[in-house]
């Protein structure tokens, strides 16, 4: 069939804008769109440039955005796409700066990884040395709890997919928690409160809006939002009270009690009020949302049966806060 | 001029690469380098599992006979033992590294039954085995603290006065070149399988690191032998894990006949995959096959197991063959797979080169012979690349930084100035097509003198248009088109050996198979060839075999 596809193209070399070019080909029914740009790169121009190795969607080399969805290029069949929206644009990942075409620059995803120690972290004079006798005993009941986690390729599509890693430049990002969780999971670690508590600060854990984007653009099926979520179970449990998050709930939990919804402008003025400097901190990051729309009003009226929402928390003793 | 140094420079971060990086002591200087991030390396890519005789009713001597076995007796029995011997301390210590294995009932690491071997010894995790060992080895050079050249591309390795000192590598995301000085240079590069049309490999598998040490005057050893898997997918080579085949997974033909029990009766599916190969490549020849492949069966297996034991598979044939294995048979056919030949290499990852070492897929050392037992090769980069890393460390505690000539750094750039400034000539992608096209048919699971003949000859025409490609790109920002065409001529060069070695090899032995030289050839053949680099092509000579205590007997299955 003939297709044609519109490739995002940037070189800094020349100094232009990225702008769209268009390519047509002809390609079999059934072919990924990593396959039709590798067939433009041999075919038409060798400048398009992209990463890409395994094409069988375990390298995490080749995300980028397709019609804007962020995800592998070659797990990504052509026709699905026409079919869904009728064209197909591809463009790179977002939230990084572009190195070429459709490859971005990584660094900064790598150093986030790196910045929540993505190893096994043993007890002192448990490092296993060679030769090895015994490996350690573990149910398959423990494995499976990490399947999830433990599949991550790092391709980065869930955090060009993140809306707060849009606006805020220090969120650590799904990935790179997911990861955290996974070694927070990981019943070799002795390192789980150090962990837990540093990812507590502002860019962890509690910092993510729980919007599902990063679950809905991994292809490995990682669900990083569940993995933080279960982060800020663990860290709850361990006794970690006092911090942004769990005040987050708290006033989370007063908010609807007085308005009988979630007011998502008011959390953030109301969790920052006791710190100033905190408010401080957030003021760009309200600025960048608000110049993309994404700034909720703070200001608006209860729902008009607010008492039954209140009735139902008391009557459930969690209507206030401790 | 650029020049950087490392008491070990490494080239490649798979597995091989890794952990060679781990066991160099924390005193010395140690730099990574590698085309891609390290977690891309194609090691990732391996599903199936990593052999160890773990259990107390299975042995290392067990193990060693299967790979003896399944290396038709061209491995070397020396360094056989070694791996299996060492195997299970890797694997437990990989474990303790962090790798998630899969557990069996008794909660110690599950092992499932892999094809040649007599007992279920392949350790794996899931289906993603390769993927949770790269990623946990990724993570302990990070907490290591390792210098990582990451997209950094080799383009020679310098030789001076018979020793290695160092290499010269392209800074991909800038487009300088740069030199490396070291007082030793461990080539961990990895596999060649690209220079085949059809291969179950990543699109970097193009065996630079070997063609650059081949170059620089390193013998390369057995490269005519080449392992075609036997179930890859028909639309892009990609593979299907021999463990469904372990899980229970038959293969039929077109009349629905389970075709294996004429060729392999005893092990069935689970024969060597050369075998199983060829018993697929003569059902699809003789008519029997569907489309030019032949079908393989999980449906018996039913959903939970699928679902349970081989979801990636499962995956993978509904996005690449738009059939779910669950209620259709999948397509499949034999691809290039894994590279048994390579840089010559002794047990502790030494070549003839001082200075330069190999583990991993690039290397030969020979642990595989004429034909590699699946979940052996993961084996081999962790077991030879932490006996290479032991062994360059001890190699520079006594040596002085040693400083190449500018000159060579001049040599590199001039032949890169001459890709990037022509507009004319062949692209390096129709070029690839034309040549792995040719190693398919005439290279490729059925071999004869007349096609060999043909192959050598037209390789080396290629071999002389490959000199001069046209680079369209023309950015100095991540040119990938530029290392296309270097990669390119890597892949050229190892063609030749291939065929070069394939055509002078005139017996049956595990995966090179000469329709015109039945049966093995144990009399004038047991013998590895060599294969040394010169301007006209490849010259050839022979290696013996290290035997210990497997005597040669006819191999069945
Ligand atoms: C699809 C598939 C499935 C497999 N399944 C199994 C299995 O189940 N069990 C098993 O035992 N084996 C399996 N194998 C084989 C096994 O995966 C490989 O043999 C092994 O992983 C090779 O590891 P390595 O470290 O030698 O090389 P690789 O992991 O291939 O790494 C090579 C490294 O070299 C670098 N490099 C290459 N060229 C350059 C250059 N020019 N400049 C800089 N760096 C360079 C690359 O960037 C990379 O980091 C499988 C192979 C494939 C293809
Ligand atoms: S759920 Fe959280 S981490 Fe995931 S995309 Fe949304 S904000 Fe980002
Ligand atoms: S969580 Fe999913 S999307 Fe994110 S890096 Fe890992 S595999 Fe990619
Ligand atoms: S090419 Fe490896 S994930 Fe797409």
């Amino acid at each position: 069939m003939r297709i044609e596809i519109q490739i995002q193209r940037f070189d800094p070399d020349n100094g232009q804008e990225p702008t769209y070019e268009s390519f047509r080909l002809e390609v079999p029914r059934h072919i990924t769109v990593l396959d039709a740009i590798i067939q433009i790169k041999d075919e038409q121009d060798g400048s398009v440039t992209f990463r890409r190795s395994c094409r069988s969607a375990i390298c995490g080399s080749c995300a980028m955005r397709i019609n804007g969805r962020s995800g592998l290029a070659c797990d990504t069949l052509v026709v699905d796409e026409l079919d869904r929206f009728g064209e197909i644009k591809v463009q790179p990942l977002a939230h990084m700066p572009v190195l070429r075409d459709l490859a971005v620059d990584m660094t900064p995803f790598w150093n986030r990884i790196e910045s929540v120690k993505p190893w096994v972290e043993r007890e002192e004079g448990t490092e296993p040395e060679w030769p090895v006798e015994k490996e350690t005993l573990m149910p398959q009941s423990f494995v499976d709890e990490l399947d999830d986690v433990s599949r991550c390729i790092m391709c980065m599509a869930c955090f060009s997919a993140c809306e707060i890693a849009e606006v805020d430049d220090d969120f650590l990002g799904p990935a790179a928690l997911a990861k955290a969780y996974r070694m927070v999971a990981d019943p070799r670690d002795c390192e789980t409160g150090e962990r837990l508590s540093k990812l507590n600060e502002h860019g962890g854990y509690w910092d993510c809006t729980r919007c599902n984007q990063c679950v809905e653009a991994c292809p490995k099926d990682v669900k990083p939002m569940e993995a933080i979520v279960s982060l800020r179970r663990e860290a709850i449990n361990s006794g970690l009270t006092d911090t942004v998050g769990s005040r987050h709930i708290t006033e989370f939990l007063n908010i609807v009690r007085q308005e009988g919804r979630l007011n998502e402008g008011r959390m953030p003025l109301k969790m920052k009020m006791s710190q100033p400097m905190e408010l401080l901190k957030i003021m760009p990051m309200a600025m960048k949302m608000l110049a993309k729309g994404k700034l909720p009003m703070p200001i608006h009226p209860p729902i008009p049966r607010v008492r039954e929402v209140r009735r139902i928390m008391d009557a459930k003793g969690k209507g206030e806060s401790k | 001029m650029q020049w950087v140094s490392h008491d070990v420079l490494i080239i490649g971060a798979g597995l091989a690469g890794m952990r060679a990086a781990l066991e160099l002591p924390a005193h010395l200087d140690v730099g990574v380098l590698s085309k891609v991030h390290p977690v891309r390396s194609h090691s990732g890519a391996a599903q199936g599992g990593i052999n160890a005789a773990l259990r107390e009713e299975d042995s290392w001597e067990d193990h060693a006979f299967d790979t003896v076995k399944g290396s038709d007796y061209l491995g070397d029995q020396d360094a056989i033992e070694t791996m299996c011997k060492e195997a299970p301390s890797d694997i437990r210590q990989m474990e303790q590294w962090g790798v998630i294995f899969s557990r069996a009932d008794d909660q110690r690491i599950a092992q499932r039954p892999f094809g040649g071997a007599g007992y279920p010894r392949t350790c794996y995790a899931a289906d993603r085995t390769g993927h949770a060992l790269l990623h946990a080895m990724y993570e302990r050079v990070l907490k290591r603290n390792t210098t990582v050249y990451s997209e950094w591309f080799l383009t020679s390795v310098i030789v001076e006065e018979g020793q290695c000192v160092g290499i010269t590598a392209l800074n991909m995301s800038t487009g300088e070149l740069f030199g490396c000085r070291a007082k030793a240079v461990i080539m961990a590069t990895g596999g060649y399988g690209r220079v085949y049309l059809t291969s179950s490999n990543g699109l970097v598998n193009t065996g630079d690191g070997m063609a650059a040490a081949y170059r620089a005057g390193a013998p390369l050893m057995d490269m005519e032998f080449v392992q075609f898997h036997p179930t890859t997918l028909k639309s892009n080579g990609v593979l299907i894990t021999e463990g469904s085949r372990g899980e229970g997974g038959t293969l039929i033909n077109a009349r629905g006949d389970r075709f294996m029990s004429t060729y392999a009766p005893n092990a069935l599916e689970l024969a060597s995959r050369d075998v199983v190969s060829r018993a697929e490549q003569t059902e699809i020849n003789e008519g029997r096959g569907v489309d030019g492949c032949v079908l393989l069966d999980l449906r018996h297996l039913g959903r939970d197991k699928i679902m349970e034991r081989l979801p990636q598979i499962r995956d993978l044939a509904i996005k690449f063959a738009g059939t779910d294995p669950i209620e259709v048979p999948i397509p499949v056919r034999p691809g290039a797979h894994y590279s048994m030949g390579g840089i010559q290499s002794n047990l502790d990852g030494i070549t003839p080169v001082p200075g330069l070492y190999a583990a991993g897929e690039c290397s030969c050392v020979s642990v595989h012979g004429a034909n590699r037992l699946g979940g052996n090769s993961l084996l081999e980069t962790i077991v030879f690349g932490r006996r290479t890393g032991a062994a360059a460390g001890q190699f520079v505690l006594d040596r002085a930084m040693p400083n190449p000539g500018n000159h060579h750094l001049d040599e590199q750039h001039h032949k890169i100035a001459a890709l990037m400034d022509t507009n004319e000539g062949d692209r390096a992608g129709a070029l690839r097509q034309e040549l792995g096209t040719i190693m398919n048919q005439s290279v490729g699971v059925f071999r004869t003198q007349d096609n060999l003949t043909e192959a050598v000859a037209q390789a080396e025409v290629i071999h002389t248009r490959a000199q001069k490609l046209w680079v369209m790109d023309k950015s100095r920002v991540f040119n990938t088109d530029l290392t296309e065409a270097l990669e390119f001529q890597s892949i050229v060069d190892l063609a030749r050996t291939i065929a070069a070695g394939a055509l002078a090899r005139e017996e049956c032995r595990g995966a090179h198979f000469r329709e015109d030289h039945p049966g093995r050839d144990d009399d004038n053949w047991m013998k590895h060839t060599i294969a040394n680099h010169s301007e006209a092509g490849p010259v050839l000579t022979d290696h013996p075999v290290t035997f210990t205590r497997f005597e040669p007997q006819e191999r069945t299955y």
